[in-house]
């Protein structure tokens, strides 16, 4: 890509090369009237890039509830939302993919994932106080899976760990179909005074536009649109295209941006992410219905010969644009010299609307900033049901026959790396710095405080692949409800998502279809839970050689804990509490895990959700949280019952045994007409199921709650002893179990 | 109580160690941008963890040259108390101000987690308040912490009980199982021969409140008090 000089005539080639269709070149030559010059069609090709425009999604997102009375900045205004949490303080919160990058170099990739996501959100001037991710790869056994998440888990930790903001938990999944396609998904929090809210938007004509940070190289040339096309064999000549990333300057560039915000000086601020100097300019313009004006022979460079094309594409790392008061140029300098960061005046707020840039002299790009933002074309794509879910839908339950060791299969399903414990991940980040970090990863929902409040936020990022890839309604549902019961086990009210769509390539109807139904899935449950979606990113073109990934729409749900120590861990606490599980038991095996593992088969329908079920279950679990009742609190979720329990056990502090010795309870819970399969209770994933542990006290209160709220809600046994005992069934030491759980990822990572 | 916490660029843990001796033990804190070439009127030197310098060229390799790290060297050799907390320990041997120096850990990953480190000396500043052989739950949180020395220096800081933590288990054992890093000797936090500077691995800023999964760290901080 590396040029001296730029073409002077636009071919058909070079409007083909850049993804630009016949007609939407039209519409650009219509939009400028006259045809554009080659940088000014490298601008509408990031612009209108599936990244940056949405064109194939927007229509789709558009069903995505968005309105909720604590939204301070709802989707699509800002570059993240913002939910009010009372107190003057607000959460600022946003998921988003580096997935074609991590997969091309898993380090940098996925190192620069974070880098993006941090600046989305101190771009808002709130400070990062925590970050997840949701990551998905081929299986273990697999040498170039091992290489992707070792790259991947190193990235992550790299620049997370530099810039002190802790990485407090996430979702790792293994599946074939991620092979050679990975998602990494990042996701940020950050906290701000409401009063400090800080806005992507340039106004006040004349005021200063500064460019601050890192130097521009030939790193990420084109990210936007590398993003949105197939990863082929080929791709890997991409590799240009995969930014680099600095911690340690994005750290300084965070602080002084942060102190930035506490002066006069400060109109407006956008991070250079996606499209660099391109989307951020055009966007605080057209946000700010106003024009600018930029001279790009100002912009530090780190490599020379760069042409005018090459700096407005650049996806260098850690950079913002910075709209400032004019009059109070002194500020920005003095904070930026202090934190020995470049801050260059590149430009100023215009009269019009038009994005004018110049190098030197020469006008090198002259085009309506909304026209770039705003009119870019949006597409009603074809959807077609799949016609693998025939067949792959259909499950005969007789042909499935139940385990002769129901030990033998819980240790199976413990020892698969999706189930397993993710130690060997987040031992790997710094998940304690800022010290707020009350709940650890491997909770149902990381927990952090909130210092000088008593307040505690709650996150959890879900999706199960496979549910989504048998019924994607039901799987985004799921999503989201699984997600909110995740948060809803600590005792904290959720309150929002942010979501990434990950999908393959939405011109193929069926992939569209999956798309569609996703999302509608996720609409549902959404809205039933009153939890509106803030913002996120849609991922498309996560294809291999071999095929589409699993559709798999990330959900980020954020919680709110209003007293911390009412806090519910997921581990069993005591010797003697009680054990119960709340919600009812079907027969669902299909999409199961223990289908999948134990007898190798991928289909049937995945678990029904009932919202109503769903609402009902967090309802009670936040009020016996808040009387103190509820001793422990985990979902049950991959390999059901059986699994949970395991995992109640498994208390970092000191394992615990259990007893369960009531299931009888449970079987007639079952539809009416047919029995419960005895590995549909010990293994099935039924939707809104939790285990529960009280203290003996507390037996009365828990199931008047329970009752309460119309929760089905079950005594199971007792906590104690060294052994989790389940019926005559299970009969497992803890140790045991727990160093099969803790230990095999790092096993087949060091193999 | 007053104390200095350095903020170096890159540094991370400045305000963790700041929260937890003002809000949690009520000292008087201030921050010390690394640029200035004097340090306010205080009693204790905090030298905190993070990435200064992004650890360019080595850990804590840059931070040394940082101007106020010779008001830093002025108030150790007066005798007054210095910690160094993981960057800010490998910082202090840079400096010279402790010997030895630190290699990448054993695993080559960087580890985050909580371990156990035995109090092997009770006879410092740092220390004086807590038992003798008592072991704490404190994290850690570092790429480079296999603190490594020659034979002599070895040997002085055994014979001169300048070596204040070891990793240890739970009960107290010393063995490879419970060294996350590698280092020496299992040596987890040393104390120069005036006894008033240490540098330690493991955080205690972040194991100085029940909330925080571990209140152990609070021994050090009640120590100085």
């Amino acid at each position: 890509m590396t040029m001296t000089a730029l073409p002077k005539k636009i071919t058909p080639e070079m409007i083909a090369s850049h993804g630009i269709t016949t007609e939407e070149y039209q519409k650009i030559c219509d939009i400028l009237g006259r045809e554009p010059n080659f940088t000014e069609l490298g601008i509408f090709s990031v612009m209108w890039s599936e990244h940056c425009s949405y064109k194939n999604s927007k229509l789709v997102l558009k069903l995505f509830p968005t309105e909720g009375p604590h939204l301070l900045v709802k989707a699509g205004e800002e570059n993240a939302g913002i939910v009010d949490i009372g107190d003057g303080l607000a959460i600022c919160f946003k998921i988003e993919s580096h997935n074609h990058p991590s997969a091309i170099e898993p380090f940098q990739g996925a190192a620069t994932g974070v880098g993006g996501i941090l600046r989305d959100i101190f771009t808002m001037g709130a400070r990062p106080v925590l970050l997840m991710n949701s990551l998905r790869f081929g299986l273990l056994d697999n040498a170039q899976s091992r290489r992707l998440v070792s790259g991947v888990v190193q990235g992550i930790g790299h620049y997370g760990n530099c810039i002190g903001v802790p990485t407090i938990g996430g979702e790792v999944a293994f599946h074939e179909s991620y092979e050679g396609n990975p998602l990494v998904n990042a996701m940020a929090l950050g906290i701000v005074k409401t009063t400090d809210i800080v806005k992507g938007k340039a106004a006040g004509v004349g005021n200063p536009v500064y460019y601050v940070g890192a130097a521009t190289g030939r790193d990420g040339l084109g990210g936007a649109a590398f993003a949105s096309k197939e990863l082929s064999e080929e791709s890997t000549a991409d590799r240009p295209a995969v930014q680099v990333g600095d911690p340690f300057l994005e750290k300084l560039l965070m602080e002084a941006c942060l102190e930035l915000i506490h002066t006069d000086a400060l109109v407006g601020m956008q991070d250079m992410g996606a499209a660099g100097l391109t989307c951020s300019t055009c966007e605080t313009a057209a946000r700010g219905n106003t024009g600018i004006e930029i001279d790009i022979a100002k912009v530090p460079r780190r490599e020379t010969g760069m042409t005018s094309y090459e700096v407005m594409l650049s996806e260098s790392q850690e950079r913002m644009l910075i709209i400032a008061q004019k009059g109070k140029e002194k500020t920005i300098d003095d904070i930026f010299e202090k934190w020995d960061l470049h801050a260059v005046k590149i430009g100023h707020v215009a009269e019009g609307s038009g994005m004018l840039v110049k190098d030197g002299d020469q006008v090198v790009a002259d085009i309506p900033a909304k026209a770039l933002v705003d009119e870019g074309p949006i597409y009603k794509r074809e959807k077609e049901k799949p016609a693998y879910l025939r067949e792959a839908q259909q499950l005969d339950l007789k042909s499935i026959a139940e385990p002769a060791d129901y030990g033998k299969v819980l240790k199976q399903l413990l020892a698969h790396p999706t189930i397993a414990s993710k130690q060997w991940v987040w031992e790997q980040y710094d998940h304690m710095v800022r010290t707020d970090t009350v709940f650890y990863p491997g909770h149902d929902a990381a927990l952090i405080r909130v210092k000088g409040t008593k307040k505690g936020i709650a996150v959890s990022t879900d999706c199960n692949g496979l549910y989504c890839y048998l019924d994607p309604h039901e799987g985004g549902k799921i999503a989201v409800a699984e997600a909110a019961r995740n948060v809803a086990c600590t005792g904290a009210v959720p309150l929002a998502i942010t979501n990434c769509l990950n999908f393959g390539n939405p011109m193929k109807p069926d992939v569209f279809w999956q798309f569609y139904e996703a999302v509608t899935g996720m609409v549902a449950a959404c809205k039933a839970l009153d939890t509106p979606v803030t913002g996120g990113n849609v991922s498309l073109y996560n294809e291999n050689p071999a095929g589409a990934i699993f559709p798999t729409p990330t959900v980020g749900m954020v919680g709110l804990l209003d007293d911390i120590e009412k806090r519910v861990p997921s581990f069993f606490q005591r010797d003697g509490d009680l054990i119960f599980l709340a919600g009812d038991t079907f027969n669902e095996i299909g999409g199961s895990h223990y289908l999948m593992a134990v007898h190798g088969l991928q289909r049937g329908l995945p678990p029904r959700l009932n919202l109503e079920s769903a609402v009902a279950l967090q309802k009670f679990l936040i009020e016996s949280a808040a009387l103190g009742i509820t001793a422990s609190c985990h979902d049950t979720a991959e390999g059901g019952l059986a699994v949970a329990l395991a995992e109640c056990c498994f208390n970092p502090a000191s394992f615990m045994g259990a007893r369960v010795d009531s299931l009888d309870l449970l079987r007639p819970s079952a539809s009416s007409n047919e029995t419960l399969r005895e590995d549909a209770l010990f293994f099935g994933e039924s939707q809104s199921r939790v285990v529960l542990s009280v203290r003996p006290k507390s037996k009365e209160g828990i199931i008047r709650v329970a009752q309460k709220h119309g929760v089905p809600i079950y005594p199971l046994g007792t906590v104690g002893g060294t052994r989790l005992v389940i019926d005559d069934k299970i009969d497992v030491e803890v140790p045991e179990i727990a160093d099969i759980f803790n230990n095999v990822i790092r096993k087949k990572m060091e193999q | 109580m007053k104390a200095a916490v350095i903020v170096f660029p890159g540094s991370n843990c400045d305000t963790d160690c700041a929260h937890a001796l003002s809000d949690i033990m009520k000292m008087r804190v201030e921050f010390v941008w690394h640029k200035e070439s004097t340090l306010p009127d205080v009693d204790l030197v905090v030298l905190p963890g993070g990435f200064s310098y992004g650890d360019y060229l080595r850990t804590g390799a840059i931070a040394r040259f940082s101007p106020v790290m010779q008001a830093v060297a002025k108030h150790a050799d007066d005798g007054r108390p210095l910690i160094g907390i993981c960057n800010g320990f490998q910082v202090l041997l840079e400096a010279g101000l402790l010997p030895g120096a630190m290699l990448r850990n054993r695993s080559i990953s960087f580890v985050c987690k909580h371990v156990w480190v035995r109090v092997e000396d009770t006879d410092t500043v740092f220390t004086r308040k807590i038992d003798k052989g008592a072991t704490l739950s404190i994290p850690i949180a570092h790429g480079e912490g296999n603190y490594t020395c020659d034979d002599d220096t070895f040997n002085r800081l055994q014979d001169e009980s300048r070596i204040v933590f070891r990793y240890a288990s739970k009960n107290g054992e010393t063995d490879d199982q419970h060294n996350p890093n590698g280092s020496r000797d299992h040596i987890a936090g040393i104390i120069n021969e005036k006894r008033n500077v240490l540098g330690m691995m493991p955080h205690p800023e972040r194991a100085s409140e029940t909330i925080l999964s571990s209140p152990d760290g609070r021994g050090i901080w009640e120590s100085l008090l």
